[in-house]
């Protein structure tokens, strides 16, 4: 049985479509997980340059080329 | 699930950053070189009132040369790292949900929308800008600006990739691709149109520089996006469960 949906499936091409992860189930993970990526390209991307957490420009200094080269707004 | 979704998303990001950091210290540094060089230059050359206090004030807290090596590379892999991560939820939202695509085809959707959305279309009207760029007294305004049409550009992308979905069923592929593609691009316009420009380039700072600064950047981005689709792609399909998958739906 599995093997005949699968070959109608490889063949008609639109019968299996993956099963989506329930939206309960991906929230927290969106929600924590994208709040960290956020922070980190915050970090990249911004410190010390029109916002800071920290004082002083040591952030901004040394991922200054990754900043400019990606296309930040650096200074 | 999701989790590991997400760790896969971090680890392809990771890989892509990797890639994208050779070639931006390969083609990105010199032109940012030749940029500092013209920022020193100018200082130098016009000794206003206030320039050596502005020298004193910026002593350099790390080398020239840990900016272009350690500091790129630690910069480039956050930023990877982090937009794999990102990637990989937008993933665990639309795989599954986007039609009748299967999971390396929304892979490859939702990587062409992230560059198209987050970069090309930013970069059009806030293009990268190298060293001596951009006057240090309007960094808030240009930073803010950068971020809204960003948002803008992603928000009205998703909304379109949303829209389409709902077409599909009734309009069918390419009416559902094509209206709410075209709802982008006008949108798109007006914003590029109603938003203040920047311009702030020194008259006499060297075009070609500023052309092969824009381009290195802009490559890198084509590539990191290129490569995280498909380490992404590649990673998935690993797992023996996915392969099977994969294999129903290719």
């Amino acid at each position: 049985m599995s093997t005949l949906l699968q070959h109608q499936a490889k063949f008609s091409g639109s019968i299996a479509t993956p099963a989506p992860i329930p939206l309960r189930e991906v929230m927290p993970w969106a929600l924590f997980g994208g709040l960290m990526m956020l922070l980190a390209i915050y970090f990249v991307g911004v410190e010390e340059g029109a916002l800071s957490v920290f004082a002083g420009s040591y952030v901004h200094e040394y991922v200054h080329d990754a900043r400019h080269l990606l296309g930040f707004p650096c200074h | 699930m999701a989790g590991k979704l997400l760790f896969k998303g971090m680890l392809a990001g990771l890989i892509a950053s990797l890639l994208i950091f050779c070639f931006l210290r390969v083609f990105g540094e010199p032109p940012l070189e030749r940029a500092i060089a013209f920022e020193e230059q100018a200082e130098s050359a016009v000794p206003h009132a206030h320039a050596p206090e502005v020298a004193a004030a910026e002593p350099e807290l790390v080398s020239r040369q840990t900016q272009a090596g350690f500091g790129l590379l630690t910069g480039v892999l956050a930023y990877g790292a982090a937009v794999g991560g990102l990637f990989a939820i937008a993933f665990a939202f639309a795989n599954g949900r986007l039609g009748a695509l299967g999971p390396r085809t929304t892979t490859l959707l939702l990587a062409a929308v992230g560059l198209i959305a987050l970069v090309l279309v930013p970069a059009l009207k806030y293009p990268p800008n190298p060293p001596a760029v951009g006057s240090g007294d309007t960094i808030d305004a240009r930073t803010q600006l950068y971020f809204v049409m960003m948002g803008f550009s992603l928000f009205t992308a998703v909304a379109a990739l949303i829209t389409g979905r709902r077409l599909w069923m009734s309009l069918g592929d390419w009416r559902a691709f094509v209206l709410p593609a075209g709802v982008y691009v006008a949108t798109i316009a007006l914003a590029l149109a109603a938003l203040p420009s920047v311009n702030e380039v020194p008259e006499t700072f060297p075009t070609d520089a500023l052309w092969a600064f824009r381009a290195a950047s802009l490559t890198g981005h084509v590539i990191f996006w290129a490569a995280l689709a498909v380490a992404f792609a590649a990673i998935q399909t690993r797992s023996p469960k996915a392969r099977s998958r994969e294999h129903i739906s290719a």
